[in-house]
This record gives structure tokens, C-alpha cells and sequence, in this order.
């Protein structure tokens, strides 16, 4: 609550500070040149101050942005901006440098350069949040075989973290009471907890929570036998 | 016993309210500037609003998000986490960065999937709006 009302007025006092960066789809065509331009021209343009105008760097220190393709391939959209000149870069690897008293200006560096220079950063980056699902015999809070051997391959995944959060959430049919689901759910991440914590996880980074029949994975009538609701969801990060 | 319940409850809200984030990997010399103190970085560290994240000519640190953005910096970095919300239901949240030198790799999260531009990231000339999703960024040292 008291958070809730503290982000309001931060967001209300903000807002109007800096004009809103209205960065939005209405500027690209003019900060994207090269889409349909003249198509082979990957290097950096030369500008009329190439990059050996050192002396002429007296404001700024030299700054690069690149945006990288994620590991599916999909690239996102950084814009860069300067006192109102800006640069959008939406393609793997456009980059925006910025050195003196230049506005952003768009290059293409090639992947190895980039990678080169960023290997430190890049190889700090925390591992990507992952999820899993264990499923149970019906009525229980016994694992499927299936789900037993998943269990391994998670705790093997939470080996590669020094420092894991974990969250496991439980989960019911709509068969029988509603609060003997709220209860059995609960137990269902309890006993996966217990299940992590005795592979050598420590017990203060899992946290155990149970939903009961609220949240089915496939919505179902009441009272109907649904394997895939028997289930505990797991997050990690 | 209410009692004791009251305070374990009270040490567990400021907790979680304060941490934004929590360190993840840490490589060489990395310490946390918050208030004053300087805080030897460790792996399950909490990050909190306002701090500032600085890396020796040896040091690189990687911090996950409530959001599951990811930030990283490498050697000789000053990272400061500027502002930071974010409500786990709507996903409505706000952050704001900035690389005062050094470099940084980002993952931006649910806050940019939820609201597009609402991640900026300042460097000493310019300001990025993040709309999506990966990118580093270089700050050189000022010359002297």
C-alpha cells in the first residue's frame, strides 16, 4: 500500500520533469537511415571528423551503445539521446557512439569487436530466470517418474548458481474439498522443498507456497481427474 | 511470542521492501556504495535503490531483479541504480540506471516487456529508453 502510494508520487512528480521522452514510434524514420538505404554500406560512415579528432573531445569521454540479438534471435530497440539528438538502434549490432561534443552517432561494429569488449560484462551477467513443472500422483504428494527425473535436471541447473532464488508454488485438480486442495497443494511444494534442500540446497532460498485448485493449468469443471493441474511450479533465478 | 512475531514480521517487510535485487556473480574486487559505507559485494547480497555498484581494474558483478532484469558490470565500472519499482502484479515499474564509466551488459525485464520505455539507462552525455531487451554499453574513462 504505503509502496504503492509512494510509486504514484513518484511517478506523479516525475513525469512531467523531463519532457517525456517521447521516444516512440513517431521519430524512426528520420534516426534510421540505413533499412532501405543504399544497401552495402556496413562501416562507420566517415563523418567530416573522423576518428583521429581527438583533441575535439573536450565534453564528453568517449561512449558506445550496442544492441545484441538475445539467444532466440530476436533483437530489441535501444534509443539513444544526446540534448534532444537521438538514434534508435534496432538491428544486432547497431551501435550509437558518442565522443566530444558530437550527438549519437549510428555504426555497425562487427559481432567479434563488440564481443571483445564486453567479454568481462557479458560473462558477469546472472543466468537467464528459468521455470519448471513437476507433476504428482493423483491425491498425493508423490512425484510422477517422469517429474522425478526433471527434479535431477533442475538440480543440476540450481548447481550452476551460486546464489539461486527459488520459488515453488503448488497446485491441485478440482477433485475433492477446497481446503483439502489448499492444503495438499502447499504440502506438494513442502515436500519439493524438502526434496531440494536435502540435494544440498540451502532451505533460506526456497520458498514453499500452495494455490490449491485456484489456478488450474487447464481450467476444468469441479470435481474432474486432471493430471496436468497436480502440479508445483518452479521459479528460478 | 506476538511480539517476536511483530518484529520477525516488521525485519522481513523492511527487507523485502528495501532489496530490488540481489547479486548474483561477483569476479574480483566489487564493493556496494550505500550511504556512506562502502559494502564488500558477495553472491545473495541484496541490492537496494540508490546504491551504487563499483568494480576494480580486476572486478565484475552480475545482479538479478525483482523484474528478472539483469545487469552486469565489468572492470573499473560505476553503476548506480538510480530508482527502481515494480509491481510483481501488474508489472507496472520504473527503472533508472546509470553507467558513469566502465562498461555494462543489460537484459531489461517484465517492467520493459509491461511498458516499453520505462528502463532508462543515463551515461555522462546521453540517456537510452529501453524498449527491448539486450544491449551494452561503454563509458570511457574521463581523460585527465
Amino acid at each position: 500500500m504505503l509502496i504503492g502510494a509512494i510509486m504514484a508520487l513518484i511517478l506523479a512528480f516525475h513525469q512531467p520533469l523531463p519532457p517525456p521522452p517521447p521516444i516512440a514510434a513517431a521519430e524512426p524514420e528520420k534516426a534510421l537511415p540505413p533499412p532501405v538505404s543504399p544497401a552495402p554500406e556496413p562501416e562507420p560512415q566517415p563523418e567530416p571528423e573522423p576518428a583521429k579528432a581527438e583533441p575535439k573531445r573536450a565534453n564528453a569521454s568517449p561512449e558506445l551503445v550496442v544492441v545484441l540479438p538475445s539467444a532466440d534471435g530476436h533483437v530489441g530497440m535501444v534509443v539513444v539521446e544526446r540534448d534532444g539528438e537521438r538514434v534508435v538502434l534496432n538491428e544486432a549490432y547497431a551501435s550509437s557512439r558518442i565522443a566530444g561534443t558530437s550527438g549519437p552517432q549510428l555504426v555497425r561494429l562487427p559481432e567479434p569487436q563488440v564481443r571483445a569488449a564486453f567479454t568481462p560484462a557479458l560473462v558477469a551477467l546472472p543466468a537467464r530466470p528459468m521455470s519448471f513443472q513437476l507433476y504428482f500422483l493423483r491425491g498425493t504428494d508423490e512425484l510422477t517418474d517422469e517429474s522425478r527425473a526433471e527434479l535431477g535436471r533442475m538440480l543440476s541447473e540450481l548447481r550452476q548458481r551460486p546464489a539461486p532464488d527459488i520459488l515453488v508454488v503448488g497446485h491441485t485438480d478440482s477433485l475433492g474439498q477446497e481446503e483439502k486442495n489448499d492444503a495438499l497443494s502447499l504440502q506438494r511444494a513442502q515436500r519439493v522443498k524438502a526434496a531440494l534442500v536435502s540435494q544440498g540446497v540451502a532451505a533460506a532460498r526456497v520458498r514453499a507456497a500452495g494455490r490449491g485448485e485456484r489456478e488450474p493449468l487447464v481450467p476444468t469443471a469441479d470435481g474432474v481427474d486432471e493430471p496436468r493441474n497436480r502440479r508445483v511450479e518452479i521459479s528460478v533465478r | 511470542m506476538r511480539w517476536i512475531l511483530a518484529i520477525a514480521a516488521a525485519a522481513f517487510t523492511v527487507a523485502s521492501y528495501a532489496d530490488v535485487g540481489q547479486i548474483k556473480s561477483v569476479r574480483g574486487t566489487v564493493h556496494i556504495e550505500r550511504e556512506g559505507q562502502q559494502l564488500a559485494a558477495a553472491p545473495g547480497m541484496g541490492v537496494r535503490q540508490s546504491d551504487v555498484l563499483v568494480t576494480g581494474a580486476d572486478g565484475a558483478v552480475g545482479v538479478t531483479f525483482a523484474d528478472n532484469s539483469l545487469l552486469s558490470a565489468g572492470p573499473k565500472s560505476v553503476l548506480a541504480i538510480d530508482r527502481y519499482s515494480f509491481d510483481s502484479t501488474t508489472h507496472a515499474g520504473q527503472f533508472d540506471a546509470s553507467l558513469r564509466q566502465g562498461t555494462l551488459a543489460v537484459v531489461s525485464g517484465k517492467i520493459v516487456k509491461q511498458t516499453p520505455g520505462a528502463m532508462r539507462v543515463r551515461t555522462p552525455a546521453s540517456i537510452m529508453g529501453v524498449r527491448g531487451t539486450e544491449f551494452v554499453v561503454q563509458v570511457d574513462e574521463p581523460a585527465k
